[in-house]
C-alpha cells in the first residue's frame, strides 16, 4: 500500500466525515447516518476539550467526538477571548492605532503594528526614511524568532518534553530583552508607528544583538539534539495532522502550515514588502505537511531570521527613523519649547489626530503564522471607518478538523500545537 | 515460614524481644519510606528545576527541603471534594488501594546486611535478623502481586470519578498497566532462573559470590543485560512515570486518573506515585544490582553500615534517573506504547527467558554452550522476521479494508 492510496483513502473519509458536521447542528449530526439504531450501542463519546485545557493554547474550545480515543470529528469553537478590538480600532485615532492592535497577536505584536501602519501609510501615501523601513525589518525578523521560539516551547510541552517548555522562553527572554531596550517594553510596544518607529535604536544595539546572534545558534543546535533527533519526538509528529496542499489552500492555511505541505508561499519573497527584497533569505517548505514538518519549518525559519538580522545589522542605513511630515509626526520635546508651529502641531496631532484621505486598502504581512492582513477603510477623518484584521490564527484554524480527523487524542493535541493559534487573535 | 525466612521467627522463646525487634523494623521502615518520599519530591523538583534552569522550591526550610511537609498540611486543610457523579464508595477507596501496596511492596526490599556468609543477617539484641521487614518465600511474586493491585488503584479512581478525562486515563492505565506487568514479569522470571529462589533475600545472596564481592556476580550481567533494561523501561511503564505517563498526561487528559481528586485523596495519589518510584528503584537494586552488596573496607562497625551505605548509593542512581527520563523525554503516544509493549518487549523478553533456560538446560546436560548463543540468535531473527512479517501483513490488510469502507 503507498502512501498515496493512504492518503486519497484518509481524504475520502475526512471529506465524508468533517466537511458536513461543521455545517451542521449538533442535533442534526447526532441524526446522521450509520448512527446506530439504539444509542446504547452508540460507544461514541463526545468530550469537551477547553476553553480552559491545558494544551488548548488559552480558550480554544474543542468539541471532539470520540471512538475509544480515536477522534472521529472534531469541532473548534471560538470566542471565548472576544473584546471587540476591531470595533475598539475605529475609536481610535490613526495614531493610536497600533496600541490595539499590538494587543491581538501578543506574541508577534510587532507584525500587527507593522501591518496596520502599511495600511495607514498607504493610504496617506507617504513613504517612511530607508532607516525606519531597515529597523522595521530587523525587529520584525527579531520577533519571528521570538514567536517561534514561544512555539517551540509549547510544541514541545504539549507533547510532553517540558524541559523544552522553559528552553523555548528562555531563548525568548533574550529577544524579549532587545526589544525591552530599544522599545521601553517586552511586549505590545507600540513601537512602530504610522510614519516610522517610535524611537532611534539605542548605543550599542549592534553589541547587544551580536551577543544575541551569537548564543541562540548554538541553543537551537541543542534542541536538534534534544528533540529533532529523538525517536519518540518523531514518532509523535511525523504523520500526525497530515493536510495537503489543496485543503490547505482551500481552507485558506497560510504561513508554515501552508508550506509544510511542500507550496512555496511566503508573502516575504513572493511579494516583498519592507526592504525584504535587498536581503538574502530562504523560504522553508516541507514535504509531508505533517506536524514534524510544521515543527521543521519553523525551527529552521529561526535560523533564516538570524540571516536576515545579520544582513541588517551590516547595512543598517542612517538617516531619519521616521519620517518628518509634521501632519504625521509629532515634533520633538525640545522643539515645543521654541515654535510656535511645532506646539500647534503636536497639540493637533495628540487630540484630534492626522486626517487620512478617503478611500480603502488592504494591506498583507508574513507574520509568524500566515499572512497577516489589515483591510482599513476611511472616510477622511482621524479615525478609521473600518478595521479588520486578517489573523492568519484564526483561518488557520479552519484546519484543526481536517487535521485531528481519524488521529488520537494525543495526536490533536500535536496537532492543535503545531497550528500554532494564538487566541488574541482569533478573537480579536 | 508463614511470616518469611528470618532467622528472627526459628526461634519463639523469647517472643517479646521478637515482638519488639518486629514492630521496630516495621516502624522504623515506615518512616524511613515516608521521609525517603518526603526527599524524593524535593529531589525530583528541585533537580528537574536545575536541568531547566529554574530554581524549584526555595522557601520552606533550607534550600527548600521542607517544601512536601509544606505542600502535605496544605492538602490536609484544603476541603474534601468529591464529584456528584462519582461512585462515592470506590472514590474513597482508590487512593488506599494506591497507596497501601506501594508500602507494602517495600517491606521485601533487604536494605543491608553482609552476604559474604550467605546469611546476610545482623545481631541485635541477642537475635540474628534480616534487614528487611519480611522475607516471603514468595517474595518477587508479592512484589508482581502488589503492583498488580496498584493497578485498581488508578483503575477505579479514574473508573469511578464520574468523569471523563479521568475514565480516559482509567482506560489507558489498565491496559498500560497489564500489558507491561507481562514484560516485567518475564524480566524477573529471568532473574528467578538464575537465582533459583522467589526470595529477595535469596536473589541478593546469590549475587555475592562464593570469594566475596564482585560486579561479575550482580544479575545485571549474570542475566546478560537484557532483562534489566526490559525491566527498566516495563517499571517505567508500570510506574506512570514520564516518558510513559499516559494515565496522566497533563496535557492530553488534564490530570488523567486522579483529575477529579483533591485534598489529601490527592495527597495520597501522589505519595503512592513517589513512593512507587522509590520502590521500583529498591527493586531494580535488588534483583539486578546485588542489592546492598559492594565494596566492604575498614572496622568491623563499618562493615555493618556500609551495605547499606551502597544499597542507598545505588538506589539513588536509579532516583536520579526516574527524573532524568522526565526532564528529557517526550511522551509517547498511547498505541506507540502498545506496540513497544507488545511487539518487542515481551518478545523479547520471552525469547530471552528461553535462551538463559536453554543455557541453564546445556549446562546440566554438558552441551556445548558456546554453540548455544548463535542458534539462540539465529532462532531471535528468524522470530522477528516472521513477527515483523505478521505485522506488515495485518497492517496491509487493514488499509485495504479501510479503502473498502
Amino acid at each position: 500500500m503507498t502512501a498515496t492510496n493512504l492518503n486519497e483513502t484518509a481524504d475520502r473519509v475526512r471529506r465524508r466525515d468533517a466537511s458536513p458536521v461543521l455545517r451542521m447542528s449538533e442535533t442534526a449530526a447526532a441524526n446522521l447516518d450509520g448512527n446506530p439504531a439504539d444509542p446504547a450501542d452508540d460507544e461514541r463519546m463526545i468530550m469537551n476539550m477547553g476553553p480552559a485545557h491545558p494544551s488548548t493554547h488559552g480558550v480554544l474550545r474543542l468539541i471532539l467526538e470520540l471512538q475509544g480515543e480515536t477522534v472521529l470529528r472534531c469541532k473548534p469553537v471560538v470566542g471565548y477571548l472576544h473584546t471587540g478590538m476591531e470595533k475598539t480600532g475605529e475609536q481610535l485615532s490613526f495614531l493610536q492605532g497600533p496600541t490595539n492592535v499590538t494587543r491581538m497577536d501578543y506574541s508577534s505584536p510587532l507584525f500587527n503594528e507593522l501591518v496596520f501602519s502599511m495600511a495607514v501609510e498607504t493610504l496617506l501615501e507617504i513613504e517612511v526614511p530607508e532607516r525606519a523601513t531597515w529597523i522595521r525589518m530587523m525587529m520584525c525578523e527579531l520577533n519571528r524568532m521570538s514567536s517561534h521560539l514561544l512555539f517551540m516551547a509549547t510544541n514541545g510541552m504539549d507533547l510532553g518534553a517540558v524541559g523544552m517548555m522553559i528552553y523555548g522562553w528562555r531563548e525568548r527572554e533574550e529577544i524579549l530583552r532587545f526589544f525591552e531596550k530599544v522599545t521601553g517594553l517586552r511586549m505590545n510596544h507600540n513601537y512602530i508607528r504610522p510614519g516610522g518607529v517610535a524611537a532611534d535604536l539605542p548605543d550599542n544595539w549592534q553589541a547587544d544583538l551580536t551577543e544575541l546572534l551569537d548564543v541562540l545558534p548554538e541553543r537551537l543546535d541543542e534542541y536538534d539534539i534534544l528533540m529533532s533527533g529523538q525517536p519518540i519526538w518523531r514518532d509523535r509528529l511525523q504523520g500526525v495532522g497530515v493536510l495537503n496542499t489543496a485543503e490547505a489552500l482551500a481552507l485558506g492555511a497560510t504561513g508554515p502550515i501552508l508550506r509544510s505541505t511542500g507550496h512555496q508561499w511566503d508573502l516575504r519573497r513572493d511579494e516583498p514588502y519592507l526592504a525584504y527584497d535587498q536581503v538574502d533569505f530562504d523560504v522553508i517548505v516541507g514535504t509531508y505537511g505533517d506536524s514534524y514538518d510544521r515543527y521543521a519549518i519553523r525551527l529552521n525559519e529561526i535560523r533564516e531570521s538570524l540571516r536576515i538580522v545579520r544582513q541588517c545589522i551590516e547595512t543598517m542605513p542612517k538617516g531619519d527613523y521616521r519620517i518628518q511630515d509634521k501632519k504625521v509626526t509629532p515634533p520633538p520635546r525640545a522643539r515645543i519649547d521654541q515654535s510656535m508651529e511645532a506646539l500647534i502641531h503636536h497639540f493637533k496631532i495628540f487630540t484630534e489626530g492626522f486626517k487620512v484621505p478617503e478611500g480603502e486598502i488592504y494591506v498583507a504581512v508574513e507574520s509568524p503564522r500566515g499572512e497577516l492582513g489589515c483591510y482599513l477603510v476611511s472616510d477622511g477623518g482621524a479615525h478609521p471607518y473600518r478595521m479588520h484584521i486578517r489573523g492568519p490564527s484564526f483561518v488557520n484554524l479552519q484546519t484543526v478538523p481536517y487535521l485531528l480527523q481519524g488521529g488520537v487524542i494525543a495526536d490533536g493535541v500535536a496537532a492543535v500545537s503545531s497550528v500554532d493559534p494564538i487566541m488574541g487573535e482569533v478573537d480579536r | 515460614m508463614i511470616f518469611g525466612l528470618d532467622p528472627l521467627y526459628d526461634d519463639f522463646s523469647a517472643w517479646g524481644t521478637t515482638l519488639i525487634l518486629v514492630v521496630a523494623k516495621v516502624l522504623i521502615v515506615f518512616a524511613l519510606l515516608m521521609v525517603a518520599v518526603m526527599f524524593m519530591i524535593w529531589f525530583e523538583r528541585k533537580q528537574i528545576a536545575m536541568m531547566q534552569n529554574r530554581m524549584g522550591p526555595t522557601v520552606a526550610g533550607p534550600k527548600g527541603l521542607l517544601q512536601t511537609l509544606a505542600d502535605g498540611v496544605k492538602l490536609f486543610f484544603k476541603e474534601d471534594l468529591v464529584p456528584e457523579n462519582a461512585d462515592r464508595k470506590v472514590f474513597k477507596l482508590a487512593p488506599y488501594l494506591a497507596l497501601v501496596p506501594a508500602f507494602l511492596t517495600f517491606t521485601i526490599i533487604p536494605l543491608g546486611g553482609n552476604f559474604r556468609d550467605k546469611a546476610g543477617n545482623v545481631k541485635i539484641a541477642g537475635h540474628f535478623t534480616s534487614l528487611q521487614v519480611a522475607d516471603p518465600p514468595i517474595g518477587l511474586l508479592f512484589f508482581l502481586a502488589m503492583s498488580g493491585v496498584a493497578v485498581y488503584g488508578v483503575m477505579l479512581a479514574g473508573w469511578a470519578s464520574g468523569s471523563k478525562y479521568p475514565l480516559l486515563g482509567a482506560v489507558r492505565a489498565s491496559a498500560q498497566m497489564v500489558s507491561y506487568e507481562a514484560a516485567l514479569g518475564l524480566a524477573v522470571a529471568a532473574v528467578f532462573l538464575k537465582s533459583g529462589s522467589l526470595s529477595t533475600h535469596d536473589i541478593v545472596a546469590g549475587q555475592w559470590g562464593s570469594g566475596g564481592w564482585s560486579i561479575r556476580d550482580w544479575n545485571v550481567l549474570a542475566t546478560g543485560f537484557v532483562p534489566f533494561v526490559i525491566f527498566l523501561i516495563a517499571g517505567t511503564a508500570e510506574l506512570n512515570r514520564p516518558p510513559f505517563d499516559l494515565v496522566e498526561a497533563e496535557q492530553e487528559l488534564v490530570g488523567g486518573f486522579h483529575t477529579e481528586y483533591s485534598s489529601i485523596r490527592f495527597a495520597m495519589f501522589f505519595l503512592a506515585e513517589f513512593m512507587n518510584v522509590i520502590t521500583m528503584s529498591a527493586i531494580m537494586v535488588t534483583l539486578f544490582f546485588g542489592g546492598p552488596s559492594g565494596f566492604l573496607f575498614g572496622p568491623s562497625w563499618l562493615k555493618v553500615i556500609l551495605p547499606t551505605f551502597w544499597f542507598m548509593a545505588k538506589l539513588f542512581c536509579f532516583l536520579f534517573a526516574f527524573v532524568w527520563f522526565r526532564g528529557t523525554l517526550p511522551r509517547l503516544r498511547y498505541d506507540q506504547l502498545m506496540d513497544l509493549g507488545w511487539k518487542v518487549l515481551i518478545p523479547l523478553a520471552l525469547f530471552w527467558f528461553v535462551m538463559l533456560g536453554a543455557m541453564e538446560v546445556a549446562a546440566d546436560n554438558g552441551w556445548n554452550r558456546v554453540a548455544i548463543v548463535p542458534i539462540a540468535i539465529g532462532v531471535l531473527l528468524a522470530g522477528s522476521a516472521l513477527l515483523l512479517g505478521a505485522n506488515r501483513s495485518a497492517r496491509t490488510a487493514r488499509e485495504r479494508d479501510e479503502v473498502a469502507v
